[in-house]
This record gives structure tokens, C-alpha cells and sequence, in this order.
């Protein structure tokens, strides 16, 4: 589903990715830790097509990310910190908005339906600049998947959210993993990370240091790899 | 790439309607400059006629600027910008449909104005207001070209509302220059009709290299 080779960039004289090679299969759902600087949302990036990497090869789906970017970017949803509405928008109005950037047809039904997924139908005709930030980041879980993608980029979805938020987040990632959808997720949270995701891979200084597959949401074994690679406790 | 342009410029104007932040701003200049220029002009002086074709486009021009910053400014916060980005189009089409809500504006805010303009300095159009017309679409088709792909590009500074002016005055001068020359001739001498309209050539071919050029080079100045 998604191949990188020897991927690398470069921002003012500092290389921020060092040769990356990845391969993940379709319905995976991946878990990028890494203490901050690291790259990991740097590589988010360049497979959101945000940024153009300095060398290297990425395909998605059989689709190169540099000559195929349009037919790439039809694939994912991207969901990164930030919300990505706009604040004077309704739920609705931002849902239709992107959804009629992406083609989606039957848009403003796709948008409600949405909308009472994430719990806040009641909200619908309110403006997003009064919502909490739980609140906004369904919304923003929402306007990610408006157009139903079979990759799932999410940038540290979990800081800021109540446990209802997290919740439903979770329930949209294994949802999606039921109907095939493939999620790269950065985080910090070792505890999400052990409970949504069946592989997990640390970055530091820019290179992969391990990738491994967990069972049974070990949490243990997550922290425990971490601290070794990245904290450089034995 | 159109419908793509055309929803984000529909956006646009109709998160303007709503908020009336930008198009309101614009027009409360255009008014207050109209103003301050028949405070300093006596208006029934024939000296002061003189003075009309450039007032016209100081006020396309600064409240012009105002409208233009907020346009990509606006676009920075929650990262909407990253929003339009990911979506599957050409950064040409955020250039387009930005380019296409900031010009509906400015025709607004020329729609509203120049008419007062005219009123308040009780001036009569000797010439052709057809090509009075042709002009100010031809002259802000351009300015708004520019100042778009520039607005994008000053937007990432810190700075952005000092940038702009100081990178759209050098980069629109023969836009500019052309647009004030050609209305001079059209609201006073139209014998000279011939000068306008090859001003208004040179303006219009300035006009189509420059918007292809920035619908070219868009991509690299919204790269985040």
C-alpha cells in the first residue's frame, strides 16, 4: 500500500529524514513514536504531500506521490494537531466545503451523517469558533474521513481530548480498519498507540530505529522497547 | 481545477458575507480617503477634475491592499491552508479561486466608491464610460493578479502587512502607471483615445504574463 525508499529531506543545511525505507500493507494500522526533532511529522508531511522530500521514492497504491499527486491525494485523510475549519463555519458548512473539494456526491447528507456519528447533531447550524476543543477535533475527525480514504494520516489526534473524544476517535481508526482503511499515526501516547494499532515504529534522528508488530495492545513492550532506543535505558 | 477554484472563491465570499470583516474594511477606506480628498480639494475648482483619475486608483489600490492580506492571512489560522493543500487540486486552483473571491471584491468596493467619488466632487464624464469600465476591470484584473501570488508569498512572515505594500508597489508601478494614464485620457480627452488604448495593451499584456506566470509559480510559494 505504501512503499518508501531511501527517503530523505533536507530544511536549512539539517536533515530531517536520513534514508527512510518503509513498507506497509494495506489495513495496517501503524504507530510512529519518536522523541520530539525525530521526523516523524516531517514524514507525515511528505506523504501528505505538505512537503516535497529532497530525495527518495514514495508510492502509494501503485501511485507515485510526486507524478500521481492528485490520484494520491484522493486516498488519504489527513488529520493533523491543528482542526483545519474554518472558524466562522458550521460543522456543516466546513463537512460540505471539503467534501465538495473532494467530489464527494450527495455531500450535504454524507455531512450530516457525519455529524451524527461524531455526536454532535445538535450542534450542526452552531459556528465552530464556539466549540470546545473535544468538540472541534470530532469535527475535524469528521472533515478527515468525508470522503471515505483508504489511508489515514493522523498527527498527535489525541493531545488535547476527553475521554469521550479519544473514544470516538479510536472507534473512527478501528472502524476504518474493518473496511481496509490503512492509518499512520504520530504520537506520544504509548497507551493509544498500544490500544488502535498493530504495528509500531520509532524514529530517531531522522531513521527508522525498529519496527515491530505487537499483540494483545502490550503496552508494556512498547515502553519498553522505547526507553531502550530512544532514552538509551538497558 | 475550476470547480475547485470555484468552490474555495464561493467560500470566500460567502465567509465574507457573513463576517463583513474584509469587503466592510474596504469600503469604510475607500469612503473615508474620498473624504479626506474633498477636505483637501475644493471640488468646485475646474483645477481639481485633475485630480480624479488618480484618486480613483488610490482607493482600488490601498483598499485593495486591505483586502488582499486578510484573503491569505485568513487561511493560517488552524492551518486552513494546510486544509486546501491536502485536498486533491493544483495549488493553481487555491490561486485561482483567491484570486477570483479578491477581484469580485475589489469590483464591489469600485462598484460602491467611484460613483461617490464622482458625486461628492461633482465631476461629469466627458469621455466614454464603456472604456472607463474596460479600464478599471483591465487595471484591478492585474493588481489583483499580482497581489494575490504576493499576499500568498508575504503571508508566511511574521511581517506580512509591511511585506506586502513593499513587494506589490515595484512589482504593479506599470499597471499602475498604464491604468492612471489611460483614465486620465478617458474621463477628460477623448481625442487622445488612441494613447489610452495602447496604454490599455500594454496594461492587458503585462496582465496575462503576469497571472501566468504566479498560476505557475503558486505551488512553490504555498509549499509549506
Amino acid at each position: 500500500m505504501i512503499e518508501i525508499k531511501k527517503l530523505t529531506k533536507q530544511a536549512d543545511n539539517k536533515l530531517i529524514l536520513r534514508g527512510v525505507d518503509l513498507s506497509i500493507k494495506q489495513g495496517e494500522t501503524v504507530a510512529i513514536l519518536g522523541p520530539n526533532g525525530a521526523g516523524k511529522s516531517t514524514l507525515l508531511k511528505v506523504l501528505a504531500t505538505l512537503i516535497k522530500p529532497t530525495s527518495g521514492h514514495v508510492k502509494i497504491n501503485g501511485l507515485d506521490l510526486k507524478k500521481d499527486h492528485i490520484e494520491v491525494k484522493k486516498l488519504f485523510g489527513y488529520l493533523p494537531h491543528a482542526s483545519l475549519l474554518y472558524d466562522h463555519y458550521t460543522p456543516l458548512e466546513n463537512l460540505v466545503f471539503f467534501g465538495e473539494l473532494y467530489g464527494v456526491k450527495d455531500v450535504e447528507d454524507k455531512a450530516r451523517e457525519l455529524v451524527k456519528e461524531v455526536g454532535l447533531s445538535f450542534f450542526i447550524n452552531e459556528p465552530v469558533k464556539n466549540f470546545s476543543r473535544g468538540m472541534i477535533q470530532r469535527i475535524a475527525i469528521a472533515r478527515a474521513i468525508i470522503h471515505d480514504p483508504k489511508i489515514m494520516l493522523l498527527d498527535e489526534p489525541h493531545t488535547g481530548l476527553d475521554q469521550g473524544a479519544i473514544s470516538i476517535l479510536n472507534n473512527v481508526v478501528l472502524s476504518m480498519k474493518e473496511k481496509g482503511c490503512t492509518t499512520l499515526m504520530v504520537t506520544h501516547d504509548f497507551k493509544q498507540a498500544a490500544e488502535i494499532c498493530d504495528r509500531i515504529i520509532i524514529v530517531k534522528n531522522g531513521k527508522i530505529a525498529d519496527d515491530f508488530k505487537i499483540n494483545n495492545k502490550s503496552l508494556g513492550l512498547v515502553s519498553e522497547k522505547y526507553q531502550v532506543l530512544v532514552e538509551g535505558v538497558s | 481545477m475550476l470547480r475547485a477554484a470555484l468552490t474555495i472563491a464561493k467560500k470566500d465570499i460567502y465567509s465574507e458575507l457573513r463576517t463583513k470583516q474584509v469587503l466592510g474594511t474596504m469600503i469604510i477606506f475607500a469612503g473615508l480617503v474620498i473624504l479626506v480628498l474633498s477636505f483637501a480639494f475644493d471640488p468646485a475648482n475646474n483645477t481639481t477634475k485633475a485630480v480624479i483619475p488618480g484618486a480613483v486608483w488610490i482607493i482600488i489600490v490601498f483598499s485593495g491592499i486591505l483586502g488582499l492580506n486578510r484573503s491569505l492571512v485568513s487561511e493560517q489560522r488552524n492551518d486552513t491552508m494546510h486544509g486546501l493543500l491536502v485536498a486533491p487540486m493544483e495549488a493553481s486552483s487555491i490561486y485561482l479561486g483567491k484570486f477570483m473571491a479578491n477581484f469580485s471584491m475589489i469590483l464591489i468596493v469600485e462598484a460602491v466608491s467611484i460613483p461617490f467619488l464622482f458625486l461628492l466632487f461633482d465631476f461629469k464624464v466627458n469621455g466614454s464610460i464603456l472604456y472607463f469600465i474596460l479600464v478599471l476591470f483591465v487595471g484591478s484584473f492585474g493588481f489583483i493578479a499580482i497581489g494575490t501570488f504576493l499576499a500568498a508569498l508575504a503571508s508566511n512572515s511574521k511581517s506580512s502587512e509591511m511585506l506586502l505594500p513593499l513587494l506589490l508597489f515595484p512589482m504593479t508601478s506599470p499597471v499602475l502607471i498604464g491604468v492612471t494614464q489611460a483614465t486620465k485620457i478617458i474621463l477628460t480627452n477623448m481625442e487622445k483615445l488612441h494613447s489610452a488604448i495602447a496604454w490599455l495593451q500594454l496594461v492587458a499584456a503585462y496582465d496575462v504574463i503576469f497571472f501566468v506566470l504566479c498560476f505557475l509559480l503558486i505551488e512553490y510559494v504555498l509549499e509549506v
